[in-house]
């Protein structure tokens, strides 16, 4: 009997299974990889042979595992699902499930194949299915970021809706007779001849008993009711009346409050700490040692606060370079063939090539994360089991430390992700999880709810990496003909691996993202070099890792070169594409934008492209000199996801995306001084106010063969795309992230 | 020390200097207001008092003595909208939603105040709440349709 059927029999056999009925459908019941982590747990008896859709007498139950930290995929999964099932998710429950490497993402892995990301012929598509096979043998992780939750999800939630539409209507036909091909299904029911409905929850335990069909088809889009469409998202209604319940809001009976200070001097030791004055303090249970500092338990959170800043620790040296100008000057001393990480790019001769050279250097500062919501964590551990409610990208890993440290076994570790206020990249780490563990070790039976300070959260961020670049380039006849970049930085990859203990072997792809993988393929010679910097401070990915300084650099530089060429930086772009996807694209910002339209004395207008997580996108922004500094008045983005799922998330995450791109290059960067962080709040690293917006255009284009995230590609054009604004509206060219280290901003 | 929120009399035994903030959250179990910063500069906590959109994170207890509080849950509920969160909902504002408590009440103290605001009153109300998901285009959006329903209201 095949390992579905002997499941379904299994299901059928387990008690009342049956009669109370329930089943779950996924996937690939043939072929899954992983066992269907809804066996165990389940409750009211309700069965499960599969992964993402579970359906019991009462109600179907819809799986999201990607995480949701405002991208808002949370309900574009579910909208997945239903599509296909037949079913009004705003009627089904919808739940983040249980970490289980069955939900491992398949394509998180194909950033580091060496083929451009926008190459989709046969021989790429292999080289990423193997290598996505040797991911999913090696390290078969459930994580939510690379822009991947959609790619990962489109045909795999789909099909599981498919499959489960299609037993369900199976075990319609054996009860009723009805031949399956005459039976229909629509808002979570199966639809007879005669116009007579069996609902899908009525079915559950008849489906239990059969096999599922796995033999579907998936709709054409031309027949797509939800997707494609206006959605409107299932958390909306919450999250605008103040009940939707983040990480931070979660309370348990008898709940402590915990807060923690570590090394403020990131990985540095806690030589010593004197809490005498703490432990007087009011309100205050315990002050415990962890790791690099002290934690403070508490009977609100406002009192662990003021008791942890009354502990007096004496703090270590930084492992990395105390002051900031010896972090760049490492990086300037990394232009070394030794420290060669790779040569992606090498197309003609950009030694021999003639034209009027160029040469510059650009530089982009590490930056925080800082989502609004800062990092907590609440856990209750008892001597058999260990719970812990937080927000998680990786959520399997999360647990796994949980258990390494209470020495609870992973089985008996329940991880409860939640609703996460933001992450730009924050909640890939594990310090907080690995702290509340060490807590709840200690406080064994307590309930605790660890929050960190903001001045904490921001002294810890493990920031965006810094970055230098060496950009030589030449132009002839009002046209660039040689562009040569060179990029040094940290491995954001290696020094994120690190902490979770695997390494990655080869060149990091990261540290030459969004500037190789460029459509310029009329650009006959081309080179672009990255160089490896020993880790400084340790940094993590930061939304568009690589892509987000790199595309800085490269577009920049780009269009430095144009303007020496005399030519007009949009057409100029046009004319060094071979990729119709992307020059469609830029073509279509230039329209919106009515680019080449006159503009008063004072204003100027700048465009950018960059491709990042296979989506090319192009933005333009338009910027006025004042008295009291540049003002941002228009922008616009187009990009290509080659399929849209739900039009109006997708605008708020372009022009999300663009505002984080702009106002962290308006005025973010965290530097080092005496081994810490300077910026500690918001009043030192804020990005950008409203005051500041500007209007912000977005279309959406389908021509790319592949469907796309797009989490994290509007923000790496949006720095270029100022700082050419502010060159055409100026005649400075800013060089060097922050902007604000150079000019005001109204 | 003795006030009302949402309408309902609270009294709470704390330390002076204990912010309404954490009165709230901890002490009072009303999450909807959130902590973002502590020190007044991303608005995420904001509440009304006494019909003014103020900085939970910046009252202390000693200020409350006979304070009028409104928190987010307090203007309306899923069941009841506030004009002002069936606009939100409308034009589908947020994102990772940790602002839009905030953002909401500054939105709905504006409004009381000044039924039909100016762009530059908007931008100049709403800069003091941080979004850094980006939503501040839809922030203007949904100010400008909820303006119109009290007004037709
Ligand atoms: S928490 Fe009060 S303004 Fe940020
Ligand atoms: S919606 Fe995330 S901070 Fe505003």
């Amino acid at each position: 009997m095949s390992r579905a059927g002997t499941i379904a029999r299994r299901s059928f056999l387990i008690g009342s299974a049956a009669l109370l009925g329930g089943v779950a459908f996924g996937v690939y019941a043939a072929k899954r990889p992983f066992a269907n982590p809804n066996l165990t747990g389940v409750s009211d008896g309700a069965v499960s042979f599969n992964p993402w859709v579970i359906v019991t007498p009462e109600k179907v139950v819809l799986i999201a595992p990607h995480g949701d930290k405002g991208q808002g995929i949370f309900s574009a999964q579910a909208a997945l699902i239903a599509e296909e099932l037949d079913i009004d998710p705003a009627r089904a429950e919808v739940s983040f499930g249980v970490p289980d490497r069955a939900y491992y993402n398949r394509v998180i892995a194909d950033a580091a194949v060496p083929i451009k990301s926008i190459d989709t012929g046969a021989t790429a598509e292999l080289l990423r299915d193997v290598m996505g096979g040797v991911a999913k043998l090696l390290l078969p992780m459930q994580i939510t970021g690379g822009s991947t939750a959609i790619p990962d999800s489109y045909d795999k939630l789909r099909r599981a809706g498919a499959v489960a539409r299609e037993t369900l209507k199976r075990a319609a036909a054996n009860r009723t007779g009805v031949a399956v091909g005459d039976l229909r299904s629509e808002n979570g029911a199966v639809i007879l001849p005669d116009g007579s409905t069996i609902p899908y929850t009525d079915l559950a335990s008849d489906a239990a008993r059969i096999e599922p069909v796995t033999d579907v088809t998936l709709r054409d889009p031309s027949e797509w009711r939800l997707l494609g469409k206006p959605m409107q998202r299932l958390d909306i209604v919450a999250k605008s009346t103040g009940t939707q319940a983040y990480g931070l809001d979660h309370a348990l009976d008898g709940m402590l409050h915990a807060t923690v200070r570590t090394n403020p001097r990131q990985g540095g030791e806690l030589l010593g700490f004197d809490a005498s004055a703490a432990k007087a303090m009011r309100g205050v249970h315990k002050v415990l040692e962890i790791p690099g500092g002290i934690a403070v338990v508490a009977d609100n959170t406002w009192r662990a606060f003021q008791a942890a800043e009354a502990v007096n620790c004496d703090w270590g040296l930084a492992p990395y370079p105390a002051e900031q100008v010896d972090h760049w000057a490492e990086i300037e001393q990394s232009f070394t063939d030794d420290r060669l990480n790779a040569k992606p790019r090498d197309d003609g001769d950009v030694d021999t090539a003639e034209g009027a050279e160029l040469r510059a250097e650009y530089r982009a500062p590490y930056v925080a994360h800082a989502p609004l919501e800062p990092l907590n964590a609440t856990i209750l551990v008892t001597d058999t089991r260990a719970d812990i409610w937080t927000g998680h990208q990786i959520p399997g890993f999360a647990a796994q430390f949980v258990a390494d440290i209470t020495g609870i076994d992973r089985e008996n570790v329940h991880l409860h992700n939640q609703f996460m206020g933001g992450s730009f990249g924050h909640r890939l780490e594990f310090d907080v999880i690995r702290q509340a563990a060490e807590i709840g070790r200690q406080m064994r039976g307590t309930p605790i709810k660890l929050t960190y300070r903001r001045e904490e959260d921001v002294a810890h961020d493990y920031p965006r990496h810094i970055t230098m670049g060496r950009g030589r380039g030449k132009t002839a006849n009002g046209r660039v003909v040689a562009l040569d970049l060179q990029l040094a930085a940290p491995s954001v990859i290696a020094s994120q691996m690190g902490r979770m203990g695997l390494s990655v072997p080869g060149p990091d792809a990261q540290l030459h993202e969004g500037a190789w993988d460029n459509p310029y393929g009329n650009l006959a010679h081309q080179r672009v070099r990255s160089y490896r910097v020993p880790e400084l401070a340790p940094v993590s990915s930061w939304r568009s890792v690589g892509a987000a300084p790199n595309g800085f650099i490269f577009d920049t530089l780009l269009d430095e070169l144009i303007h020496q060429a005399g030519a007009d930086p949009l057409e100029e772009r046009l004319r060094l594409m071979d990729h119709d996807v992307s020059r469609k694209v830029l073509e279509a910002v230039g329209e919106m934008s009515s680019w080449g339209s006159p503009l008063p004395a004072g204003s100027g207008r700048g465009v950018a492209f960059v491709i990042s997580f296979g989506v090319p996108v192009a933005e333009v922004v338009e910027v006025t000199q004042t008295e009291s500094g540049i003002r941002l008045d228009k922008a616009w983005i187009a990009a290509d996801v080659g399929r849209v799922i739900d039009p109006v998330n997708l605008q708020n995450l372009a022009q999300g995306g663009m505002i984080f791109g702009l106002g962290h290059a308006m005025n973010c960067e965290i530097t080092y001084a005496d081994g810490m962080a300077e910026q500690s709040n918001y009043d030192s690293h804020a990005g950008m106010r409203l005051y500041q917006c500007p209007t912000i255009e977005f279309r959406a284009l389908e021509n790319g063969p592949k469907i796309r995230g797009f989490g994290e590609p509007p923000v790496p054009p949006a720095a270029p795309a100022l700082g050419n604004a502010i060159f055409a509206a100026t005649g400075q060219r800013i060089r060097e992230l922050p902007f604000n280290r150079h000019i005001d901003f109204v | 020390m003795k006030f009302t929120v949402n309408g309902t009399a609270r009294q709470v035994d704390v330390e002076d200097d204990m912010p309404l903030l954490w009165i709230l959250r901890d002490a009072l179990g009303i999450t909807g207001p959130k902590y973002g910063c502590g020190i007044a500069q991303c608005g995420a906590c904001t509440v009304l008092m006494d019909g003014d959109a103020v900085r939970s994170c910046q009252i202390t207890s000693d200020m409350l003595e006979g304070a009028d509080i409104t928190t987010i849950e307090g203007l309306g509920t899923p069941q009841a909208l506030h004009a002002v969160q069936a606009a939100w909902i409308e034009h589908q504002v947020a994102q990772c939603g940790y602002c839009q408590s905030g953002q909401i009440v500054q939105a709905a103290a504006l409004l009381a105040r000044d039924p039909a605001p100016s762009d530059a009153a908007i931008d100049d109300e709403m800069s003091g709440n941080l979004c850094r998901c980006g939503t501040y285009p839809r922030i203007r959006a949904a100010i400008r349709t909820a303006s119109r329903t009290l007004q037709e209201g």
